[in-house]
């Protein structure tokens, strides 16, 4: 879950709870899924206060195939 | 009579100077092309035409009179906007005289249009030429993705735009990678440049894997005069931005500043600094929002306990029936009763629970920050009392909860464990896995 895009757990939490709040699961489904719902919640806050932007530039190499180079933040 | 005028009419010519054609068409061609060598000359294009060589042909005329012009090709290179008939410009040049036809022309240099300005002439024809093919149709117009994992821009490096765009990316909510194809957005180059830029991502874009696509590109520089930002106004750099298969945001100049990019783009933002706005969300929103999540969260598997607790006060109240039940019966059948009893055991000690609830439910109810518009809802006082008997707490009081695996089902019927079976014993801080040996279905 380390590697989860921070949009792809939030909307995995909010169909959790639409799911919770239907009410037809069974005590497991619900159990599991309100465990799943913690982690989740814990992974979204996370990604939020250690969230990062990477920088990269689009460049060629001498066969004329894309290369990603990280851009030095020296520029900033 | 004829030989006589003929005589009359040379005496007349006596000690006048005669010129052949040739002579007064030199003289005159002197003349004219002496005196009106570098001159504007202003009037409404008709009759336009142009030659294989490049060469265009055309008169100017005004409600009085018709002035032949002749345009190199290598000048008409130089006209920024498209010559058409009707059209009213500015002529610079200068007259020339074909002495074989002995026609004189305006041989022009350069053509600006009159009253909206070259630059504004040309870029409504564009405009027109474009709006026709479709190129600014709202149907083709696509949305931009919520918080994006990939952004490609396309600007220069040196520019004020990118720094602008970073800056505000430090402000926001960045869990993002950003792809930089840096292209000129200035000069003759410019235009071609940002074009290649467009192209190249879409080219990269289309070999990555669907996990790691550009889901936008920003494309735009900052502010200038309007022939600074010129090349946003380019027919190629309006193609590109349309052909792109990924979703593009314009970001040309400052909130005053329209551009054709901005009416083919997906989506405009007044200055890049809005662009990358536009596909960053605010922090404090998103924190919001998850804690409003993990709140709806808490507020079900609390309804879920309350739930659960008068199922169980329901059983408890059968069992203390179902024991009163045994002392009536004889005493042969009472050892088996008693081990009945010894298995029930552990849901004598729930009425404590039961009672240690309430006590819990004093102390939450003073502390309770959260909750505090909806303190007098008696469902959310419970709520909060019962939130800290969440079943991982319950297991932190010994109780274990029995999976089969590998479908990790909660056992509940004896009937669906045999011996061989694997099954998982959830504790508070451990997991256990074992194997049946026996399974002791009178116990």
């Amino acid at each position: 879950m380390a590697e989860m895009k921070f949009e792809d757990a939030l909307k995995k939490l909010e169909r959790i709870i639409e799911d919770l709040e239907k009410g037809d699961l069974t005590l497991d489904e619900a159990l599991k899924k309100y465990q799943e719902g913690v982690e989740l919640s814990r992974v979204c806050a996370q990604r939020l206060e250690n969230a990062k932007k990477k920088i990269d530039l689009l460049t060629k190499n001498k066969k004329g195939e894309f290369d990603l180079k990280p851009l030095e933040e020296a520029e900033e | 009579m004829q030989e006589n005028l003929f005589d009359r009419a040379s005496d007349t010519l006596k000690g006048k100077r005669v010129f052949t054609v040739s002579e007064i068409t030199r003289d005159i061609k002197l003349i004219l092309e002496n005196t009106f060598n570098e001159i504007w000359v202003e009037g409404e294009i008709s009759g336009i035409r142009q030659i294989s060589s490049g060469t265009v042909f055309f008169t100017l005329k005004d409600s009085g009179s018709l002035l032949k012009c002749v345009i190199f090709s290598s000048f008409v290179r130089g006209i920024k906007f498209e010559l058409k008939d009707g059209i009213k410009i500015v002529c610079f040049g200068r007259i020339g005289v074909y002495e074989k036809d002995g026609q004189y022309q305006l041989y022009t240099e350069k053509i600006e249009a009159k009253g909206m300005g070259s630059l504004q002439l040309a870029l409504e024809q564009l405009k027109e030429k474009l709006e026709k093919e479709g190129l600014f149709a709202p149907a083709h117009k696509r949305p931009i993705p919520y918080l994006p994992g990939r952004i490609g821009i396309v600007t220069s490096l040196q520019g004020a735009a990118i720094k602008d765009m970073l800056k505000v990316m430090d402000r926001r909510f960045a869990d993002v990678n950003v792809i930089i194809n840096p292209a000129q957005v200035q000069g003759e180059a410019a235009k071609g440049d940002i074009a290649r830029a467009i192209n190249e991502l879409n080219s990269f874009n289309d070999d990555l894997p669907p996990q790691e696509k550009i889901e936008v590109l920003i494309v735009g520089r900052g502010g200038g005069s309007i022939e600074d930002l010129w090349a946003f106004n380019e027919e190629v750099v309006a193609r590109a931005i349309y052909n792109s298969r990924i979703p593009v945001i314009s970001a040309v100049g400052h909130e005053r500043d329209f551009t054709i990019a901005d009416l083919v783009a997906d989506l405009r933002a007044a200055t890049p600094s809005v662009a990358a706005e536009l596909v960053l969300p605010e922090k404090e929103a998103l924190e919001e929002k998850t804690r409003q999540l993990a709140q709806r969260l808490k507020l079900f598997i609390s309804e879920l306990i309350v739930n659960s607790e008068e199922e169980l006060d329901r059983l408890l109240r059968r069992i203390s029936l179902g024991i009163s039940n045994l002392f009536k019966l004889d005493f042969g059948r009472f050892q088996s009763a008693e081990k009945k009893l010894a298995l029930l055991s552990p849901l004598l000690g729930i009425q404590q629970h039961i009672s240690r609830l309430s006590d819990l439910t004093r102390q939450l109810s003073i502390g309770a920050g959260h909750f505090s518009q909806l303190k007098n809802s008696r469902l959310v006082t419970l709520a909060e009392k019962l939130s800290s008997l969440s079943p991982l707490n319950i297991l932190g009081r010994g109780y274990s909860i029995t999976f089969k695996m590998p479908q990790k089902e909660v056992i509940r019927d004896p009937q669906a464990i045999k011996a061989g079976d694997m099954i998982m014993t959830r504790m508070s801080k451990a997991e256990i896995l074992s194997k049946v040996t026996e399974v002791d279905r009178n116990g």
